[in-house]
């Protein structure tokens, strides 16, 4: 009888059960879904049988996957990867649930599994094929990637001829050959700008990667010398990893690997329900969380007129623990997405929140897909996360995502906090900015591209029994560091004028926020250069917890024409240091009186033009503070006094301190005048206030009058038309006549994307993954 | 599992705990017995005859009234705000900072929101001045009730405590 070849049918049987990978994923979400446990896996029998055999495997596994991100750490030169650690190996079953991950950003849990996905569900075996030896690369963000420059390298693990796994490395790149310079620029509205997109592309067969893909993508970039080394450094790691299966394989059986590599799936989830059962408490906690989209500004220069609009991104956040420890994240309300670079992906957020739970709710090596199944999440369709548009930007998806998790810090806090778990107490995250990025010639004469990842080292949020951490860390990177000046100095064309706590930065409360810090930073020795500002200005996203104040906001300060070639050849006096009381305007002093400078809070800029011996000030943000700042000891008062961390007219107007000064400067909080001054200062507070209900009736009428900014209007505006049910709670609660409205329409500014948007899953022959309730 | 005895916990609900133990608590698994120690202590920090049900805050609580059995919040300082299931800030007074000159009491030039897009809420006790909380929203967002908790099924289910008595 002639038959078909599975050659001829397009039928890889990788698997070699007859399935492909598509039926076999399917089996594994249907034996979830009927039992509630991780491919039907009500036991876990290798585990049970042989304890210290899974544990075994665990640590080889674990071990070598460390080991694999620590050597090939040391092949890149870009020092966001060698400084920073923005690196990660993921090991994936062949269905592209995670296994175990690295440390690192570990948000690619996530990100790695959907491109396999994917490639899955779009019959990526039958063609190109997937074999022995291939290499695959992803970046991107329609299909779950957080921003273009986090490229990914797959490589598929073979055993004896049958698909057994994956395994995926990431790196952080430089620069993705975006409009703009950086690796997460602003200037583009849309994926068009956002640089080179890689989907799932197959870019090496036996063990070698293809030179069509080496020649494209390296010109593709403005900084072809990084890209290479990152590549490296993730083939090797993959490669490394690979082996590190072979061998365990050879040692313990395939039988053990494979049941360890689903099993280790379920016990991932049913731990995460245990710690939630373990430190927190069962209900319903709400919390939000906002940025400023400062678009309209003429220091955006984009080449759109659809994006030149001030708007605000909303995340509303309904956390629920349920009674067997699942919880739920329910995003109802959010605003839509936007034509800026800040859009973020379903799997960019929900894979992103274990890089911040891995530091708090799962401290633990068992990091993989177990904790996403012990999760819900609700990201409605069309909002700012899970966005219904194909056009839509990504590259500075971080804005936002940092900013919309604050609000699960003070949920997680609020539960530690009642539980008495107080050391977990966590005021929130500091807004991760500002971000110094541009390009241009550097001071080796080659075109070059530069992200600061300074921001690697932002104040932590207060705690319940101690401050936050000063300038310690990054919530999208475990491993927070700032970076050595010389690496800095090496890597841009900018020297350093100073580099000092910054005072203020950290918000007030009885523990307060981090500090963050502040450099000032001189373009020397480039041509053409260019840089631009990306943080917050006009909002905060970090709010404080239990009476303590939210962190500062964000300002910029550049200089231009500064004369400073001119003062250094002759000695006079240049800007040092700090910018300690930003009011005072101290840089000022020491640049020529003809400078132009820009200091405001336009935190928001695109690509500008700057010569030698031009500033800019790159300014990190603070953590925000825990309790009543009342409650504060005079004592660390006075330390932060004298360390520069508080500037003298803020301890007496927020902490009610008593402050003195002695000959040599030295400041002291009297206790007793103090004491004294805090009991009038309570006094002040119920004098000045009014009830609740009564300030209600005046913001309830400012509503009805619509009286509010256009970027106010325009968020609560997208927020309504993506979710009646947000609308209607709005209106209840302000207890609004039912003909009461906000439409976009009404604001008077640009609408693009209100009414028409195509999803990338209308194209022809796409299946995309859907992983959230929308 | 760690264990730690009352006088720990009682340091470290004043803050004063030395940081070898709290830095013990941070990295071992989690002490079951806490919330219990917790509240205990706690207890004894509050001039109030009230039992503590739930830690809200530093300075606010669900307590079972001594008068009623009633669940109520209330303020270390007596004040009682409201049943525990209503937003205690709906019955607190409330002090918006959305001016720039509001904004400069507390922050220096540039370094506070624009309060055209964010104004600070903050929610003091009415009797006392202990701010309880501090908002930071866009102008017309609704106050949040941003807590309510299951203290039923955490007594019963996950602690194994017996659930204070409730009067309707």
């Amino acid at each position: 009888m002639n038959m078909l070849s599975n050659t001829e049918t397009g039928f890889a049987d990788l698997l070699k059960n007859g399935q492909t990978l598509s039926q076999f994923r399917a089996g594994i979400i249907e034996r979830t879904n009927a039992t509630g446990c991780y491919n039907g896996l009500e036991t876990l029998e290798l585990r049970e049988r042989d304890p210290i055999g899974y544990e075994k495997l665990f640590s080889k596994l674990r071990g070598g996957l460390v080991h694999a991100r620590e050597t090939a750490k040391k092949i890149a030169a870009s020092p966001i990867v060698e400084q920073e650690g923005e690196l990660c190996f993921t090991l994936y079953n062949a269905v592209g649930d995670c296994v175990l991950t690295s440390t690192g950003i570990i948000i690619h849990v996530g990100t790695m599994g959907a491109a396999i996905k994917y490639m899955i569900e779009n019959n990526w075996e039958a063609n190109p094929g997937i074999a022995p030896g291939d290499m695959f690369t992803n970046n991107d963000c329609a299909i779950g990637n957080v921003h273009p420059c986090d490229i990914a390298t797959i490589v598929p693990i073979f055993h004896d001829g049958r698909l057994i796994g994956w395994v995926g490395g990431v790196t952080h790149v430089i620069d993705t050959g975006a409009v703009t310079p950086g690796s997460m620029s602003t200037g583009q509205t849309s994926r068009f700008g956002d640089g080179y997109m890689i989907t799932c592309r197959k870019t090496g067969v036996n063990d070698t990667p293809l030179r069509d893909w080496l020649h494209e993508s390296q010109r593709s970039v403005r900084t072809p010398k990084y890209w290479i080394l990152d590549e490296k450094t993730r083939i090797a790691g993959c490669h490394m990893i690979r082996e590190l299966v072979e061998e365990v394989i050879a040692a313990d059986g395939i039988e053990a690997y494979e049941k360890f590599a689903y099993e280790v799936i379920e016990e991932g989830r049913r731990g995460l329900m245990m710690r939630i059962k373990d430190m927190t408490i069962p209900g319903v906690y709400r919390k939000v969380a906002f940025v400023d989209v400062p678009y309209k500004h003429e220091d955006i220069g984009v080449s759109s007129a659809f994006a030149k609009l001030d708007s605000i991104m909303h995340s509303p956040c309904k956390m629920t623990i349920k009674e067997n420890g699942k919880w739920r994240l329910d995003f109802e309300g959010a605003s839509r997405w936007g034509w800026h670079t800040f859009n973020a992906h379903q799997v960019a957020f929900t894979s992103g929140i274990w890089v911040m739970m891995c530091q708090t709710l799962v401290p633990t090596q068992r990091i993989n897909d177990g904790a996403y199944y012990a999760t819900e999440f609700h990201l409605p369709k069309g909002s700012w996360c899970n966005p219904d548009d194909r056009r839509t930007g990504h590259a500075y998806a971080w804005h936002f995502l940092v900013s919309g998790w604050s609000a699960l810090w003070r949920g997680l806090s609020q539960a530690y906090f009642s539980r008495g778990y107080l050391e977990e107490v966590n005021a929130g995250n500091a807004n991760t900015s500002n971000w110094l990025q541009g390009g241009g010639i550097n001071q080796d004469g080659e075109i070059h591209a530069v992200n600061s990842f300074e921001a690697s080292s932002c104040g932590t949020g207060a705690c319940a029994v101690k401050d936050g951490l000063n300038h310690a860390a990054a919530i999208w990177n475990p491993e927070g560091d700032m970076g050595d000046i010389e690496i800095w100095e090496m890597a841009e064309p900018l020297l350093y004028l100073g580099r000092n706590v910054k005072a203020n930065s950290g918000g007030y409360g009885k523990y307060r926020g981090g500090c963050g810090f502040e450099t000032l930073r001189m373009v020397w020795n480039s041509q053409d250069w260019t840089m631009f500002f990306m943080g917050n200005g006009y909002m905060n996203s970090d709010w404080g917890l239990m009476g303590g104040y939210p962190s500062a906001t964000g300002y910029r300060f550049e200089a231009h024409k500064t004369g400073l070639e001119r003062r250094i050849a002759n000695g006079e006096a240049i800007p040092l240091g700090a910018d300690l009381d930003p009011a005072k305007k101290i840089y000022e002093q020491s640049i020529d009186a003809t400078s132009v400078v820009k200091r405001d809070k336009q935190c928001m800029t695109t690509e500008d033009c700057y010569d030698n011996h031009d500033l800019y000030l790159n300014y990190l943000r603070g953590g925000p503070g825990f309790g009543d700042p009342l409650d504060r000891d005079v004592a660390s008062i006075a330390k932060d006094l004298n360390e520069k961390f508080l500037l003298p007219e803020f301890a007496a107007k927020v902490y009610g301190a008593v402050v003195s000064q002695d000959a040599k400067g030295a400041y002291t909080v009297d206790a007793a005048k103090t004491a004294a001054r805090r009991a009038e200062f309570r006094k002040e507070r119920i004098a000045r206030s009014v009830p609740t209900r009564e300030w209600m009736k005046e913001e309830r009428a400012r509503i009805i009058n619509k009286h509010a900014s256009t970027p106010v209007q325009h968020m609560f505006a997208t927020s309504f038309a993506l979710s009646e049910k947000f609308k209607n709670e709005f209106k209840t609660f302000w207890d609004l006549p039912a003909d009461w409205d906000v439409l976009e329409t009404e604001l008077g500014v640009p609408s693009y994307g209100s009414k028409f948007r195509m999803d990338l899953s209308l194209m022809p022959d796409v299946r995309t993954i859907v992983q959230v309730e929308e | 599992m760690t264990t730690y005895n009352k006088e720990q916990v009682a340091h470290l609900a004043a803050g004063t705990l030395d940081w070898e133990t709290t830095f013990r608590m941070l990295s071992m698994p989690k002490d079951k017995a806490r919330f219990s120690m917790y509240v205990e202590a706690l207890q004894k920090t509050v001039t109030f005859p009230d039992r503590i049900v739930l830690p809200l805050g530093p300075h606010l609580y669900i307590v079972q009234s001594a008068k009623n059995k009633q669940w109520i919040v209330k303020c270390d300082c007596g004040h009682e705000f409201c049943g525990y299931k209503e937003n205690w800030k709906m019955f607190a007074n409330i002090y918006v900072r959305d001016t720039e000159e509001a904004m400069a009491e507390v922050y220096p030039t540039l370094m506070a929101p624009d309060t055209k897009w964010q104004v600070y809420r903050e929610y003091y006790c009415p009797s006392c001045g202990t701010m309880h909380d501090v908002e930071a929203p866009t102008p017309w967002y609704p106050v949040i009730h941003d807590f309510e908790p299951d203290i039923e099924t955490f007594y019963k289910e996950w602690v194994g405590l017996p659930v204070p008595e409730r009067a309707a």
